[in-house]
């Protein structure tokens, strides 16, 4: 059993995105993890792995040379392998799951974990289309996965409910937050990654098929105002909720 | 040219995005001289009549036993059948939950990018210029993509719906015969969850501030003041205390909502939980602490204690009614 999971290097959630040159932000000052759904998936697959024994698990990444660093944090984690596909990406998901699916097809992975979606772009996409490419199913948003032989079983949210879906191996699953929260790397695990292989190649990435004409700060919320205090002032956000937002 | 809109229905009812993504079809359709095409997959009973008050000038109606529910492989490749038999400037989804699993897999079998989550659409010298926000909502993007046609899905309850006529005309189309991959073992339906805080116009969303989960009837009472398009969100905070479900939670590990109306009660404003929220027309913070941090974007706020305020913010608006 062979389980691939994609990472993509971010900003923190907590950085404050400035813009630099109009068209992109500026990183300077800014600390980069692991996407938060990606650190999830790799969670998922080391507990599958745990599970499973036999299971090997392969972190895969399009990025620059920095992205080793991430790389390093997810052998650190658990996972035995680590591949860095070196080019740079963009908005276009379509051209990053090209590149992941050049890699995935030699890898013959049986299972591979994505992210829902990256916190950067937010673009939610690159999962289904992966899968699209290498012709196999694909289940989104699971917020748990089990195996039975080989079929994959995942709990899903959806609108109004959970819902259990399965789908035969090799297959493509895309990971929201679950039950559990991802590990943080283990002195012996940051010792241990220090020897695990970390390949880099160069990512089989066409050019963006997305052009940035812009990025800009969101305009600021006007300030707002302080109706008053207590439950006093609940006649008044009525009338304002009524009369001047007009949204009741 | 033309523009294809990929409504949704439920149960052969039209989703409340459907009129969205045919309002802002019949924008780019106007700024082009093209038409509105509207593409529902559903139950051949699917009242569709309503999409023409939007703009649709043609509503293609796939129907069949595989069209019932939906199944992403199905559905993807039917709209890719349909796509590939017209000749489409752009195609627009709707950016909720089954719209943002389809709309990728419908991109890649067409071999043409996607921008998702569309908060602004303009035709400038004639190519289409996406507003997208990014980095959680922390910048915003404008895009242009090199492919025709061009997939953009739109994020809900953003684009609002005006009425303009459409001839309506309704065609029936085939569902494609690609098997199923993914099979539905069960659906759990979750407790009192009545509209997913993704889609819904007003959220009422409680954090730690109201100190345990048996607090939630006061949220409850308030949603239900507030009428049947009101849904429930949560913090992280009591999501992972496990109060509410993950299903509920907002913010950048949650749903990213943009309703008409958004509540925070008892939620500092962590930037995490501002980033699946901050876009919400009008914001309401009900919090102890004058100086939280969720003051800043509210456009109106309570300082006081949630228990008191509450329950009579309920009762006022219920008085209302
Ligand atoms: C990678 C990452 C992702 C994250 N993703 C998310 C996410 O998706 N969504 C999210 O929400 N958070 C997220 N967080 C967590 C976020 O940083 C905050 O910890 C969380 O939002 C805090 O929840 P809270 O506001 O309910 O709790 P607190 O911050 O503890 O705030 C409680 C508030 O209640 C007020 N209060 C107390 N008593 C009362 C009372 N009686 N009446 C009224 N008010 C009262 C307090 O003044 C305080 O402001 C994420 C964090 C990280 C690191
Ligand atoms: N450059 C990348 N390298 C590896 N995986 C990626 C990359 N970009 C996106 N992914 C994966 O695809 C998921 C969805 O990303 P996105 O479609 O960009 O929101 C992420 O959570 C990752 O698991």
């Amino acid at each position: 059993m062979k389980i691939v999971v994609c990472i993509k290097r971010v900003p923190d959630t907590e950085a404050r995105i400035r813009i630099s040159g109009g068209t992109a932000i500026d990183p300077a000052g800014i600390k980069f993890v692991i996407s938060p759904y990606d650190e999830f998936a790799l969670e998922t697959a080391l507990r599958l792995k745990e599970a499973h024994g036999s299971a090997e698990v392969l972190a895969v990444s399009v990025g620059e040379s920095t992205t080793g660093e991430q790389l390093r944090s997810a052998l650190a984690m658990g996972a035995d392998g680590a591949v860095l596909l070196k080019g740079q990406t963009s908005f276009d998901g379509l051209a990053t799951a090209h590149a992941l699916a050049a890699e995935i097809r030699e890898q013959n992975a049986d299972l591979v974990l994505l992210g829902m979606k990256a916190v950067d772009d937010d673009q939610q996409q690159v999962g289904p289309m992966l899968a699209e490419l290498l012709d196999r199913p694909c289940i989104t948003v699971a917020a748990s996965v089990t195996l039975e032989d080989s079929t994959v079983v995942c709990e899903r949210e959806v609108e109004g409910g959970v819902e259990v879906v399965e789908a035969g191996l090799p297959a493509v699953v895309t990971i929201t937050k679950g039950e559990f929260e991802p590990r943080y790397p283990s002195l012996k695990g940051i010792m241990a990654a220090k020897k695990k292989p970390l390949a880099e190649k160069d990512a089989q990435l066409a050019p963006s098929r997305i052009q940035v004409r812009e990025l800009t700060l969101p305009p600021e919320r006007p300030a707002g105002r302080i109706v008053g205090e207590g439950k006093d002032a609940v006649p008044e956000l009525v009338r304002l909720l009524r009369d001047e937002a007009k949204v009741i | 040219m033309n523009i294809l809109a990929v409504v949704e229905q439920r149960d052969g009812t039209l989703r409340r995005s459907a009129a969205e993504v045919v309002t802002a079809a019949k924008s780019l359709a106007d700024a082009q001289g093209g038409k509105v095409h509207a593409l529902v997959i559903g139950p051949a009973n699917t009242d569709t009549a309503s999409l023409a008050k939007y703009g649709a000038d043609t509503i293609q109606l796939a129907s069949g036993e595989a069209a019932d529910h939906y199944d992403p492989d199905v559905f993807a490749a039917t709209v890719a059948e349909r796509v590939g038999a017209g000749d489409y400037f752009a195609v627009l989804f709707a950016a909720g939950a089954q719209g943002r699993d389809l709309a990728p897999r419908v991109a890649a079998k067409l071999d043409v990018p996607l921008a998702a989550d569309a908060t602004g659409l303009a035709v400038e010298d004639g190519e289409l210029v996406v507003t997208r926000p990014v980095y959680a909502g922390r910048a915003f993007a404008k895009v242009t993509l090199d492919a025709q046609p061009r997939l953009v899905s739109v994020r809900p309850n953003t684009f609002r719906p005006e009425e303009s006529e459409g001839a309506g005309t309704v065609e029936n189309v085939s569902v494609s015969t690609a098997p199923s991959r993914v099979k539905v073992r069960e659906t759990k339906a979750a407790e009192g969850a009545k509209m997913d805080v993704a889609d819904a116009p007003i959220v009422v969303s409680g954090g730690r501030g109201l100190k345990g989960p048996e607090h939630w009837t006061l949220l409850e009472q308030l949603r239900d003041a507030l009428g049947s398009t009101a849904a429930l969100g949560a913090s992280r905070a009591v999501v992972d205390a496990g109060w509410r479900p993950h299903a509920e939670q907002v913010g950048q590990t949650g749903k990213t909502v943009s309703p008409q109306l958004y509540f925070a009660v008892g939620i500092s404003g962590a930037m995490q939980h501002l980033a699946g929220m901050r876009s919400a027309r009008t914001i309401v913070a009900i919090n102890k602490d004058p100086d939280a941090p969720i003051f800043k974007v509210a456009d109106y706020g309570i300082v006081g204690d949630a228990h008191e305020v509450v329950p009579a913010l309920a009762e006022e608006i219920r008085k209302g009614r």
